[in-house]
């Protein structure tokens, strides 16, 4: 028997979004009530029962979360800003009290990553060791609400409405990540990437380990400019690049071409003007004359940071 | 050589081009593909669905963290941080970028996110940064290194946000790697991709040393000359 799965934690989840979704449906004033109520609680159902419900019936739901996003339908309950001079009150009141339990969370998840795995009490096993570090995370995430709870001295609900109010803000963008290792499945499924590779090998003498390095890195990059998102870029080049020639061709380690083929990615992210809300979204924030004054300003780090990645990979992706 | 599959890279490419909603862009390339690789609406529907379960995992943390986040911010957890920051002994505006970033760096390792350009950067970090310069200068900012201040303030938050993401604990794009290499059955561990990450991390931290301290320079060297006027926009 095995006390601490995953599972466990998806569940609670699923609560904490069922909930958020019950306090939206009760807020007449939400300017898309029902949109987010429906989109929040599809969420909810997905980490409760996701792995219960037939695939085709995920899928479809999933796709209604897709069309209320895409129809504008999830949005931000009306505002309640607190006034800064209560807030600046409270921080005073409560110190540095305020951070334990945001330290308490990496505490919990490194110790328990370490500590956890494969531990058994009269053969009970405490945690699931295959996902081990996602249980620490989560457990320190509970331990974490629980203090901050107590030490605020807040009802549960209050959390569950300023936890409601900030998955909110990020709206739709929650479940990206989700959706594009999706799209990565689908692809690889369709066999997208031999095709990709093939147009590389035709174009770049990748039969070269080296020549491969460095066309992945240079593709995550701008790929990423062109898109505006390395997320994006990342299944699309590693399955036609990544995967074929470092991997497969010349025995590459995935972790290390993984790792420097997204930070490659996050140099284009530097650069691109797509990227709006961290390059011009700034600019007008911080009244700055010139529209690309940050992306200028980023630059050297980007080619910087970017040859960085190239040495190391090149260095050490065939050798580990 | 090219055929109709690659169909979904065009919509990726057309949609993020024309702004589309990045949700329904992805979702179409998707079904796309699907439907140029020969497979039916039903069987796509169940790749999308198993898919999206499989990688829940993704979404977990996040959710986790919000109301505690959320409880701790109704409290004053950014003003907390912005005193703590405030009391740091900094003499000068490139000081404060590298402090900034270092620290943006540190706790993003962590998972943990302390700020952004709205939040941290614009109210806390050039005010801060503009104080010392002028500081520095006799009482006296150029306009034009104030500009410069304020765009390297938010190429520090840019940087330190991206490169240190999961190193210590995974809640983000590390986990968007390993649920990518896990859809496509390859076998990586977690462990390995943080490991792996940290180096870059360390490096972006030497990057800006260098960058604030030509920063730095830069200011001290048209500072007291062309600063004759009052700084830009003052508490902007």
């Amino acid at each position: 028997m095995t006390l601490l799965t995953l599972n466990v934690f998806f569940v609670i989840a699923g609560l904490i979004l069922a909930a958020m979704a019950v306090q939206i449906a009760r807020d007449a004033t939400h300017p898309t009530r029902w949109g987010s109520v429906a989109f929040w609680g599809l969420l909810a159902a997905i980490m409760l029962g996701g792995k219960q419900a037939p695939p085709v019936v995920v899928g479809h739901a999933v796709a209604v979360m897709v069309l209320l996003a895409a129809v504008r339908q999830v949005g931000l309950p009306r505002a309640e800003e607190q006034p800064v001079e209560e807030l600046e009150r409270r921080a005073g009141a409560l110190g540095n009290r305020l951070l334990r339990p945001i330290l308490l969370v990496p505490l919990v998840a490194i110790i328990g990553g370490y500590a956890l795995g494969g531990v058994q009490l009269g053969g009970v096993v405490l945690a699931e060791a295959r996902t081990v570090s996602g249980i620490s995370l989560g457990l320190g995430c509970v331990l974490a609400l629980l203090l901050a709870v107590r030490t605020t001295r807040e009802r549960p609900g209050v959390a569950i409405t300023e936890g409601g109010r900030l998955i909110q803000a990020i709206s739709w963008t929650l479940i990206l990540p989700q959706m594009l290792a999706g799209l990565g499945g689908i692809f690889a499924q369709a066999g997208v990437g031999e095709n990709i590779a093939q147009f590389v090998a035709w174009a770049l003498p990748v039969q070269n380990p080296l020549v491969a390095v460095v066309a992945y890195c240079l593709g995550m990059a701008l790929f990423t400019i062109l898109l505006g998102n390395a997320f994006a870029a990342f299944p699309i080049m590693t399955l036609g690049v990544g995967v074929p020639f470092i991997m497969q061709a010349h025995g590459g380690n995935a972790a290390i071409m993984g790792a420097l083929g997204m930070l490659s990615g996050y140099c284009g992210t530097l650069l691109t003007p797509m990227a709006a809300n961290f390059n011009l979204v700034p600019v007008r924030l911080l009244e700055l004359r010139d529209d690309w004054a940050v992306i200028k300003a980023q630059a050297p780090f980007a080619v910087a940071i970017w040859i960085f990645n190239v040495a190391l990979m090149a260095l050490c992706v065939y050798r580990f | 050589m090219m055929d109709w599959k690659l169909i979904g890279l065009a919509v990726v490419v057309a949609g993020f081009a024309l702004r589309l909603n990045a949700l329904a862009v992805i979702f179409v390339a998707g079904v796309s593909t699907g439907l140029a690789a020969g497979f039916s609406w039903t069987e796509i529907m169940a790749m999308v669905g198993r898919f999206f379960v499989d990688n829940r995992n993704l979404t977990l943390p996040v959710i986790l963290m919000v109301p505690v986040v959320g409880l701790l911010e109704r409290h004053g957890l950014q003003q907390r941080v912005a005193a703590l920051i405030r009391q740091a002994k900094v003499t000068s505006a490139g000081q404060v970028l590298w402090l900034y970033q270092c620290l943006r760096e540190l706790t993003s390792m962590v998972g943990l996110s302390i700020g952004n350009h709205a939040s941290m950067v614009r109210p806390l970090i050039v005010p801060m940064a503009e104080a010392a310069a002028k500081e520095r200068g006799g009482g006296k900012l150029a306009p034009a290194d104030s500009q410069t201040i304020r765009a390297q303030a938010g190429a520090a938050e840019n940087t330190g946000n991206f490169f240190a993401d999961d190193i210590f604990v995974a809640i983000g794009a590390l986990l968007l790697i390993k649920g990518f290499f896990d859809t496509a059955k390859i076998e990586v561990s977690l462990r390995d991709i943080q490991l792996w990450s940290l180096p870059t991390a360390l490096w972006v931290m030497a990057v800006g040393w260098w960058r604030f301290r030509r920063l730095d320079r830069q200011i001290r060297k048209d500072g007291p000359v062309s600063g004759t006027g009052p700084a830009g926009k003052e508490g902007a």
